[in-house]
C-alpha cells in the first residue's frame, strides 16, 4: 500500500502535500475542483490521472499552467474507460517483462456526468470487464457544464438547462429522471469488487472512498456529486452547504458496495425536506410546491430502499 | 529464416511478435480480424506475452492504444471500413499526442451499401491527421512494412502513429510465400524496447500530456506536427537501409519503379493493384508496347520528391484510384489530386489522367490494366486526353 493509513477520519489523517494546485481557470466555488484536490491529496504521488473532456480538461488544465502535479492527460469525452484501461495494461505488460521496474501505479480516470453516464458509458463497462487495475471517478455536476449547462443523463427531474429550458409550453424542464450510475455498475459488472458514491462536502469519506478503490484489485468505481455554482445557479460561498444539503434531504446518498455488500456510508440523523435543497438553487426557480411534493414522493421512495429513514 | 505460405494478416501479426509489442486492443470487423485471432492464439499458446484487450468499439480500441503508448509500452491495434471511421475521434488525437501507435487497416468499403470488398477510402479519409501510411502489396511486403514501421514512428524525431493499409482479402486473406526471420533476427533490426523519450506518462517524471491550449499555442503545436512528418522522410530511408542490412530485402523506401527506363507513360497506384499491372505490363512488353509501372509504397509522409522524379520523364501518367472523393476537382480519387498537385511545378510535365478502379471491391483485372495501358499510350500519340478522368468498367 501506498500510504501509511487506508482510511482518513481527521485532518491528522490528512496528508498536508497537495497534487492538485494552482494553475486552474474553474469558476469561484467549483465543486469539480475541490474534488480533484482532494482526489489527488488521497492518491498521492504514485498516482497518474487521466481527464476525459469536460469542465476538469478545458477549464482546468492549460498549456503551462498545469495544476496536477501527479502525470496527467486527456482521454477524449467517451474514452476514460479505455484510457484507463490502456495505461493499466502498459504498466501491468511493462513490468511483468521487466521494461519498466516493478512498483505500484495508481491508475485514475476522471470524467464529468456526461463523458461517463453517457458518450462514453460503454467504455466504463469495457473498463469494470478488463479485470486491469483503476479506478473511473465521475464528478457528477449533473450537466455538460463546460458547454454552458446542458442536460445529461445525470440531471435531475425538474432541473433548467439550456436544453431543457423551462417555457410556457413546457413548464418542468429536465423530465427525463436521473440515472442511476453507481447502482447499473454494480448490476451489471459483479466482478468489481469497489464501487462508492462520495460528495465533495464529505471529504473525509470522499478521501477514504479514493484510497479504497485504489486499494481493491481490479477495476473500482467512485461517483462524486459535486455541486457547480453556475450551472445550478446559487452563489459560490454556498458550495458546501449545497453538496451538504444534498446529503441531508437524501437527494444524493452516500454508500458503498463493497464485494457485493451495500453499505451506506452516512445516514442523515433527521432528513430535511427537499425544498431546503432545491430553493437554494436557481435552477429549480420555476418549480412549484405541487413539483417539490412530487420530488419529495421520489425521494422518499427512493431513500426507503436504501434504508435512510 | 523461415519460408512459409502464408495470409497478410498472420505476416502482420508475426511482425507484431517479433517486436514483442505490450498491449494489443482488438475488435471484430472483416477483413482484418485474422490479425486478432492470430495475436489471441499466439498469446494462449505462449508464443509471446502481451496484455490483449478486448475492447468493446474500435474507438475504444484506438483510446486504448494511444493511453498504453502515451504510458511508453509498445502497442498494436487495427480495424477495417467503417470500424475505422468509428475509431475516428481517436485516430486524430493520437498523432496530436505523438503517440507512436502501430495499427493495420484490412481496406474495406465503407457502408452504405454493406460491402466485403477492398476501397482505399476509409484509410485515405484519414490522410491529413498525421498518421503515417503505407500500402504493401502482398504479404511479405506487409511483414516488412509492420516491422519497420515501430522503427520508425518511435524515432524521437518523428512519433507519429503508423498504419499498414493491407487490401482486404487480396492481402489479407490470400496466401503467399513469406520469408519470416527467426525472432531472435527481427529482434537485432528492432529491439523489443522503444528508445527512450520525454513525453512517457510516468510517476517518476510528472509531465501534463494534450492540455488545453487554445490560440496561444495551437499553430505552433501543430508545426511540431508538420515538422515530425517532415522528419518522417528521411527516417523511413534510413529504416529502410537498416532493414536491408538485416534482411537483404524491403526495397526501396516510397516508390518502386517497374519497367520504367524505356516507356513513354505510367501508371501510378497504391497497394495490391500491382500485381495485375505488372502482369499487363509483361504481357504488352512482349507485344511490343512499353508501359511503365510506378508502385506508390507509402501515402503519408507523400515523398514528393520521389513521385516527381520517377514520373517527370513521362509524357502521359496514369493514376489508379482504388478510393473516391466525391465532387473533387475534377471529380478525380485522391491518389490524382495528390500526384498531379506534386508535378505541377515540374516545368514540361507530363499529362495526368485519372481511373477510379476496384470499386467496391470489383476484381482488378489483367484486361483491364491492359485496356488502361493502352488507353494511356494513345493519349501519348495524340496528345489528346478525352477525358481526364475515368470509372473503370462500370455497367451502363
Amino acid at each position: 500500500m501506498s500510504w501509511e493509513k487506508l482510511e482518513i477520519r481527521t485532518l491528522k489523517d490528512t496528508p498536508k502535500e497537495e497534487y492538485y494546485v494552482a494553475g486552474h481557470r474553474t469558476c469561484q466555488g467549483c465543486g469539480p475542483a475541490l474534488a480533484c484536490k482532494f482526489l489527488a491529496k488521497a492518491a498521492g504521488p504514485r498516482a497518474i490521472c487521466i481527464t476525459a473532456t469536460g469542465c476538469m480538461y478545458v477549464a482546468n488544465c492549460s498549456y503551462n499552467t498545469t495544476p496536477w502535479a501527479i502525470p496527467w492527460m486527456h482521454a477524449q469525452l467517451g474514452g476514460i474507460g479505455s484510457a484507463v484501461c490502456g495505461a493499466a495494461a502498459a504498466y501491468k505488460a511493462m513490468m511483468r517483462k521487466g521494461k519498466i521496474k516493478k512498483e505500484e501505479i495508481h491508475v485514475i480516470g476522471l470524467a464529468g456526468d456526461g463523458g461517463a453516464a453517457d458518450i462514453g458509458l460503454a467504455a466504463i463497462s469495457g473498463a469494470m470487464l478488463s479485470g486491469h487495475d483503476h479506478l473511473i471517478v465521475t464528478y457528477d455536476n449533473e450537466s455538460y457544464a463546460n458547454t454552458g449547462i446542458q442536460a445529461s443523463s445525470l440531471t435531475p427531474w425538474g432541473a433548467w438547462t439550456t436544453f431543457t429550458p423551462p417555457g410556457k409550453m413546457l413548464r418542468l424542464g429536465n423530465v427525463r429522471v436521473k440515472k442511476d450510475l453507481p447502482k447499473m455498475i454494480a448490476a451489471g459488472h459483479p466482478n468489481v469488487r469497489y464501487i462508492a458514491t462520495a460528495s465533495t462536502s464529505f471529504p473525509f469519506d470522499l478521501m477514504t472512498k479514493i484510497r479504497k478503490g485504489l486499494a481493491v484489485k481490479g477495476p473500482a468505481y467512485v461517483q462524486i456529486h459535486t455541486p457547480c455554482p453556475k450551472g445550478w445557479k446559487f452563489s459560490p460561498e454556498l458550495l458546501v452547504r449545497v453538496g451538504r444539503l444534498a446529503v441531508d434531504t437524501g437527494m444524493w446518498a452516500l454508500y458503498e458496495i463493497e464485494d457485493g455488500q451495500f453499505k451506506l456510508s452516512y445516514k442523515p440523523p433527521k432528513r430535511k425536506p427537499v425544498s431546503e435543497y432545491l430553493k437554494l438553487q436557481g435552477r429549480f426557480a420555476h418549480l412549484r410546491e405541487i413539483d417539490y411534493r412530487y420530488i419529495q414522493e421520489q425521494v422518499d421512495a427512493a431513500c426507503k430502499q436504501l434504508g435512510i429513514e | 529464416m523461415v519460408k512459409m505460405i502464408t495470409t497478410g494478416t498472420t505476416a502482420i501479426a508475426t511482425a507484431v511478435k517479433h517486436a514483442d509489442v505490450d498491449v494489443i486492443s482488438a475488435y471484430p470487423i472483416r477483413p482484418y480480424t485474422g490479425v486478432m485471432n492470430s495475436l489471441a492464439k499466439m498469446i494462449a499458446d505462449g508464443e509471446f506475452d502481451a496484455e490483449y484487450i478486448v475492447a468493446d468499439s474500435e474507438h475504444t480500441q484506438f483510446e486504448i492504444a494511444k493511453h498504453a503508448a502515451a504510458c511508453g509500452a509498445r502497442v498494436f491495434t487495427g480495424s477495417a471500413g467503417i470500424g475505422w471511421a468509428f475509431a475516428h475521434e481517436a485516430l486524430v488525437v493520437t498523432p496530436a499526442d505523438r503517440a507512436p501507435v502501430v495499427a493495420m487497416v484490412g481496406n474495406r468499403a465503407l457502408d452504405d451499401p454493406g460491402n466485403f470488398g477492398v476501397e482505399h477510402t476509409e484509410a485515405l479519409i484519414t490522410r491529413d491527421t498525421g498518421w503515417m501510411m503505407c500500402w504493401p502489396e502482398n504479404p511479405q511486403e506487409a511483414y516488412d512494412m509492420t516491422l519497420m514501421g515501430y522503427k520508425i514512428a518511435e524515432d524521437p524525431s518523428v512519433l507519429l502513429p503508423y498504419v499498414v493499409c493491407c487490401d482486404g482479402n487480396f492481402i489479407t486473406h490470400v496466401r503467399f510465400p513469406v520469408d519470416l526471420p527467426e525472432t531472435e533476427v527481427a529482434r537485432e533490426f528492432l529491439p523489443p524496447t522503444p528508445p527512450p523519450r520525454i513525453n512517457v506518462l510516468h510517476p517518476d517524471k510528472p509531465l501534463s500530456i494534450a492540455p488545453h491550449v487554445d490560440y496561444y499555442w495551437g499553430a505552433e503545436i501543430r508545426r511540431q506536427m508538420d515538422q515530425g512528418m517532415r522528419n518522417a522522410i528521411e527516417v523511413t530511408r534510413k529504416v529502410h537501409e537498416e532493414f536491408y542490412k538485416v534482411f537483404g530485402r524491403g526495397g526501396p523506401p516510397f516508390v518502386e519503379e517497374i519497367n520504367t527506363e524505356d516507356a513513354d507513360v505510367a501508371l501510378i497506384g497504391m497497394g495490391g493493384m500491382a500485381m495485375p499491372a505488372k502482369a499487363a505490363i509483361w504481357q504488352l512488353k512482349k507485344e511490343g508496347i512499353n508501359v511503365g509501372y510506378v508502385k506508390l509504397r507509402r501515402f503519408r509522409p507523400f515523398a514528393t520528391e520521389d513521385v516527381v522524379n520517377a514520373l517527370r520523364k513521362f509524357k502521359v501518367v496514369a493514376v489508379l484510384d482504388n478510393d473516391f472523393s466525391f465532387g473533387a476537382a475534377n471529380y478525380g480519387g485522391i491518389i490524382f489530386q495528390e500526384v498531379r498537385s506534386a508535378l505541377y511545378d515540374v516545368p514540361e510535365r507530363p499529362k495526368v489522367v485519372n481511373y477510379l478502379i476496384g470499386l467496391g471491391g470489383r476484381e482488378i483485372t489483367v484486361n483491364a490494366m491492359r485496356s488502361i495501358c493502352k488507353q494511356v499510350k494513345e493519349i501519348a500519340e495524340t496528345g489528346v486526353v478525352k477525358e481526364t478522368v475515368q470509372w473503370v468498367g462500370l455497367r451502363e
